[in-house]
């Protein structure tokens, strides 16, 4: 019975309120009599999914690798900042205004800059986008975890003579994990934008975002509504992946 | 070859202000596996005082001996509790307990250094509790842990800052005994600070009274109760008297008599 109920509310509810959705939709674009010029219905997608199939995963795989690819980097330099920023009160006073200011540029308008400047790299510059748009909530979660760590933490370590890099290793960093994994939600929803930013605003024949590019120029609405399902789907994915390590490495923290 | 020595002791803070006398001229010595207090107005040093013992600083003026020699850095033959517990919450309570051991010997076989945190958690009780998560003990549970963390890589000498002032009543009468069991079982030179006068008397050989910022030791007192106490020797005329002297000496400290 419990099981029922749970299965019910987990899975059937939602399932009734997407089909609704679906038909609302149906039904408007139904009684409107829109052509696929003007607007797509959802009995539309299927085909233009199958359509373009060979696309879709190809364009598809280029988006998920540079937003990874460019998460990887945010993590690997994100942390290194917030690392130096969390240890020494210097430099995080220092870099907290650039940093701050840094973030506050909408990320729309650098698009253009990078893909002038990086003319013709089209991976790297949506790689470098991705980055961007998403380090900052990682290194500020990493440097509030190191610089708010209690120092009885640091002094059961240091008190029997252990390096400043053992108290990190065995203290700071599963301590920051918590913190750290919070940021990444945040991060790779930022990482997915930037890339598909890159792919919409400077198209350059790959990505998801290069295939909405061409749907919207053949005013192929089918393909276009097709492309913001497959990167809802990707992003959806991408978020699950994340939550997935989350539970692997600071599984801890969560309390029933 | 492990006694607590402090010869004329001073320390002080540099502060945007100029510099900030915490402790004034302070000398004191806990005999090799004697156990003292150190009691005093609150904010007065004490903190301050097992942080230059355990050699996390250094004295402004002043030597600290540890079974003779002159301490010029953190060594591990030291082990403190605090009073927040410092719970990994990430490890399981015996990997709690093992921590120092993955310091001081890391060389130790892992089964052999969980077979010593058993040990000791189940002299205080915690046995069963060892592959719990800290979050699901409570606060005297997490404070035994934390005793067993301090003593689980045989330090010599025990530095115990407050561990027990953040518990209620009833657990800190708990771990007072507790504390006498495991003094019984471990050889350890101990110094406590704390603000429990009872606390104090219950569990040392002498108390020291701090007076008021910059400390100085301004009096001692002996408590001979031998090594067997009870709760009920709290309750004697005799302990009765002792608290008395030691809350006139505390007043004074403060500068209110």
């Amino acid at each position: 019975m419990e099981m029922r109920n749970n299965l019910v509310r987990k899975v059937v509810v939602p399932l009734v309120a997407i089909i609704i959705f679906l038909a609302i939709w149906e039904w408007i674009v139904w009684i409107n009599g829109w052509p696929n010029y003007k607007m797509a219905s959802p009995s539309d997608l299927g085909p233009s999914f199958w359509k373009y199939r060979v696309l879709f995963l190809e364009y598809g795989w280029d988006t998920f690798w540079r937003t990874v690819a460019g998460l990887g980097l945010s993590v690997l330099v994100g942390t290194l900042l917030g690392m130096i920023m969390g240890f020494s009160r210097i430099i995080r006073e220092g870099l907290y205004p650039l940093l701050v200011g840094f973030n506050a540029i909408p990320k729309a308008t650098v698009v253009p800059v990078i893909a002038l400047i990086l003319v013709g790299l089209d991976d790297l510059n949506t790689v470098l986008i991705a980055f961007l748009i998403s380090f900052f909530p990682i290194a500020v979660s990493v440097s509030i975890g190191l610089s708010t760590l209690e120092p009885e933490y640091r002094d059961i370590l240091r008190s029997l003579g252990a390096s400043r890099l053992t108290i990190f290793w065995k203290i700071a960093l599963p301590k920051t994990l918590p913190e750290f994994f919070g940021a990444l939600k945040v991060a790779v929803t930022l990482a997915f934008i930037g890339t598909n930013l890159m792919e919409i605003v400077e198209p350059h024949g790959k990505g998801l975002g290069h295939l909405f590019d061409s749907g919207k120029i053949n005013a192929d609405y089918p393909l276009m509504f097709s492309v913001l399902i497959a990167l809802a789907f990707l992003g959806i994915v991408l978020f699950y992946i994340v939550v997935a390590l989350e539970r692997i490495f600071a599984g801890w923290a969560e309390r029933e | 070859m492990s006694e607590i020595e402090l010869h004329e002791v001073s320390h002080e803070f540099s502060t945007p202000d100029g510099p900030f006398p915490v402790l004034d001229n302070i000398s004191l010595k806990v005999p090799e596996g004697a156990f003292t207090s150190v009691v005093g107005p609150s904010g007065c040093g004490k903190s301050t005082l097992t942080r230059l013992i355990s050699g996390l600083i250094k004295p402004t003026k002043g030597s600290i001996k540890l079974g003779g020699t002159e301490i010029v850095g953190p060594k591990p033959t030291v082990g403190m509790a605090f009073q927040n517990p410092v719970m990994l919450e990430w490890r399981s309570v015996v990997k709690n307990v093992t921590l120092p051991l993955e310091i001081v010997a890391p060389k130790m076989p892992v089964k052999e250094q969980e077979d010593r945190a058993r040990e000791l958690l189940k002299l205080v009780s915690l046995e069963g509790y060892e592959e719990n998560r800290p979050s699901e003990l409570s606060g005297g549970m997490k404070q035994r842990v934390s005793l067993c963390r301090s003593l689980v890589h045989r330090p010599e000498v025990l530095i115990l800052d407050e561990p027990f002032g953040a518990l209620d009543a009833f657990t800190r009468e708990e771990l007072w005994q507790i504390m006498h069991s495991l003094r019984a079982e471990e050889k350890i030179t101990c110094l406590l600070i704390t603000h429990d006068l009872r606390e104090s008397v219950f569990l040392s050989d002498e108390v020291i009274v701090l007076s008021d910022r910059p400390a100085r030791s301004q009096y001692r007192i002996n408590v001979d109760l031998g090594p067997e106490r009870s709760l009920d020797d709290l309750y004697t005329p005799k302990t009765t008297e002792l608290l008395a002297v030691l809350r006139h000496q505390i007043e004074v400290a403060q500068g209110r008599k």
